[in-house]
């Protein structure tokens, strides 16, 4: 499974727009914005159900009152 | 009396600062105890205090695997109770990701750990303030690079509508901390978080004033009186 976690759009994100001003020193245009987050791979058994792993992101990977989050289901 | 109140400080792989608030609960007239990250009790402590530097190397976010720490079962609990917890620069991240303080806790806006003494105005009376007048103003240190103080604009303004904005930086906040707040407090008052260092600041010698002592005399006060 995957979870990817995002700062909330309303806190800032002073890592993201320092990547962001970076891109403009290599002469990349068009970027307007950068935000920078987490990715997580976990393995997990069939006997993990979505409300657990919805659990394990709110609780533990992610912090809700600063960041969001999304959870994917991948076979490898 | 304050002799005989016991007050617990917790040691974390990582922590740095458990001897210097150790030695200010002592110079305040408290005996403290050292509790360690994995015990699964308080030893029948009175109190508890939240020391910063760091906390299992700050994986994932700054305190949040110590948030989850055994030590911090019985610690939420006895703080939901109203036994007095303070929480230090990343005892202060600890106790915000353990849910006993709202808010975060993020990287500082500047990018830069920022180290230096700082002026902090008193704004409530709590169990960790008593001591203090409400409009005091303390130099205390601050060394920290995930400082700056977050929430939602209704969280805040709840706190400050409640009193429960303990600290503010009585200059802007060197960390981009919303509305400049520097320490907040539990509904009751007995919890209390902030990013500066009170423990730092007990000797003329090697601090920048003896403000930071006042903390510990008022929880050790309190409890007296309790």
């Amino acid at each position: 499974m995957i979870v990817d976690v995002l700062p909330k759009a309303e806190i800032l994100d002073p890592q993201g727009q320092a990547v962001a001003r970076a891109m403009g020193r290599l002469g990349v245009s068009g970027v307007a914005d950068v935000r920078q987050g987490k990715h997580f791979e976990l393995e997990v058994d069939d006997t993990v159900d979505d409300a657990e792993l919805e659990r394990i992101a709110g609780t533990l990977l992610a912090n809700p009152v600063i960041e969001e989050w999304v959870v994917r289901r991948v076979s490898s | 009396m304050t002799a005989g109140l016991r007050i617990g400080v917790i040691t974390f792989p990582g922590t740095l600062d458990d001897v210097d608030a150790a030695r200010a609960v002592r110079r305040a007239g408290g005996e403290p105890v050292a509790l360690w990250h994995d015990d699964a009790d308080l030893h029948g402590v009175d109190a508890v205090v939240v020391p910063g530097g760091f906390s299992y190397g700050d994986y994932l976010r700054a305190g949040a695997i110590a948030a989850r720490s055994p030590v911090m079962g019985p610690v939420v609990e006895a703080g939901r109770a109203g036994m007095p917890v303070l929480g230090i620069c990343n005892g202060f991240q600890i106790l915000c990701e353990a849910g006993l303080l709202p808010g975060a806790l993020v990287r500082n806006q500047g990018l830069r750990f920022v180290c230096r003494e700082v002026g902090l105005r008193v704004e409530a009376d709590t169990a960790w303030t008593s001591s203090f007048t409400v409009g005091q103003e303390l130099r205390v240190p601050l060394k920290s690079g995930e400082g700056r103080y977050v929430a939602d604009a209704a969280t805040l303004d709840e706190l400050e509508g409640e009193g429960r904005v303990v600290f503010r930086y009585s200059e802007p906040a060197p960390n981009g901390a919303l509305r400049d707040i520097a320490g907040v407090s539990s509904a009751d008052g007995r919890v209390v978080g902030l990013m500066p260092h009170p423990e730092h600041a007990i000797d003329d010698l090697t601090g920048p004033s003896t403000d930071g002592l006042g903390l510990f005399t008022s929880v050790l006060a309190q409890l007296a009186t309790a």
